[in-house]
């Protein structure tokens, strides 16, 4: 029920929890509040939030405030997130690369 | 006008390994490497392949068959260079047209025997879509995602 994020599901990993993936897709068709993404996926409002804030810490997704709500989303495009995900998964990506190189020597 | 800003990802590090070997595992050993958890099936992947060749795929097959390719081999030239394109739009989708399409270029050079630097590029990700660069401008200016990568950085260190 609860799928709330690990800490290892920061930064980098953001995108690898499907449910986050799901809700970052979800804004890129429009921005949104906590409220409506709580709507469109059978998870709870604090599970919502909670997969945000992974999202806004690994800065794929910004928060604005409209009266009493939060606003969510990327850019249109998603060419900003794009390439920070794009430079998060190639640190990620090569730091395994090295390890298998250096492995496959023995 | 200002000359039109480019999105590119760069990144290099150094490997305990002779250049031949750097390059096997890179290109027809990506799958011993490459997460996969980042893949476009909707089903885990049996296996993640890069053709050696220009003109060859590197695809995902999942474990119910089904295939993924995205990504073209642009160049091939063992053991000092390869590039491919990233077919993957900013939705992660599989992105059908080609002018919206980035490019990795990977470079080896050898520094010893044993001892390979490895420089990737991954560039033109701006033509996955228009209209970024006043977004990438604010976001640099208050601290987005150079922050992510700030923080990411320091896991490594």
């Amino acid at each position: 029920m609860m799928q709330v994020a690990s800490s290892r599901s920061e930064g980098w990993t953001a995108l690898g929890d499907p449910t986050r993936r799901a809700i970052f897709e979800a804004l890129a068709d429009r921005p949104q509040a906590v409220g409506e993404i709580a709507d469109r996926f059978p998870v709870s409002r604090p599970a919502v939030s909670q997969h945000l804030k992974v999202l806004k810490d690994a800065g794929l997704v910004v928060g604005r405030r409209a009266g009493n709500r939060c606003i969510y989303q990327i850019d249109e495009a998603g060419i900003v997130a794009l390439r920070a995900y794009l430079d998060q998964f190639w640190n990620r990506a090569l730091t395994a690369y090295k390890l298998a190189v250096e492995q496959a020597e023995e | 006008m200002e000359q039109r800003a480019e999105a590119t990802v760069r990144t290099q590090l150094v490997v305990e390994a002779p250049i031949d070997r750097a390059f096997a595992v890179f290109t027809e050993g990506i799958g011993t490497w490459m997460p996969p958890e980042y893949n476009l099936l909707a089903v885990p992947i049996a296996e993640r392949v890069f053709e050696p060749r220009v003109g060859g795929a590197v695809y995902d097959r999942g474990v119910d068959g089904s295939i993924c390719r995205w990504g073209r081999v642009l160049a091939y030239e063992p053991p000092n260079r390869v590039v491919f394109s990233w077919d993957i739009s900013p939705r992660w989708q599989l992105e059908s047209n080609l002018a919206k399409t980035s490019e990795v270029e990977v470079r080896f050079i050898r520094e010893a025997d044993n001892r390979t630097r490895v420089e990737l590029e991954h560039r033109h990700i701006e033509r996955h879509g228009e209209g970024w660069e006043q977004l990438r401008d604010s976001v640099e200016g208050d601290g987005g995602w150079p922050l992510a990568i700030q923080r990411f950085a320091a896991r490594f260190s």
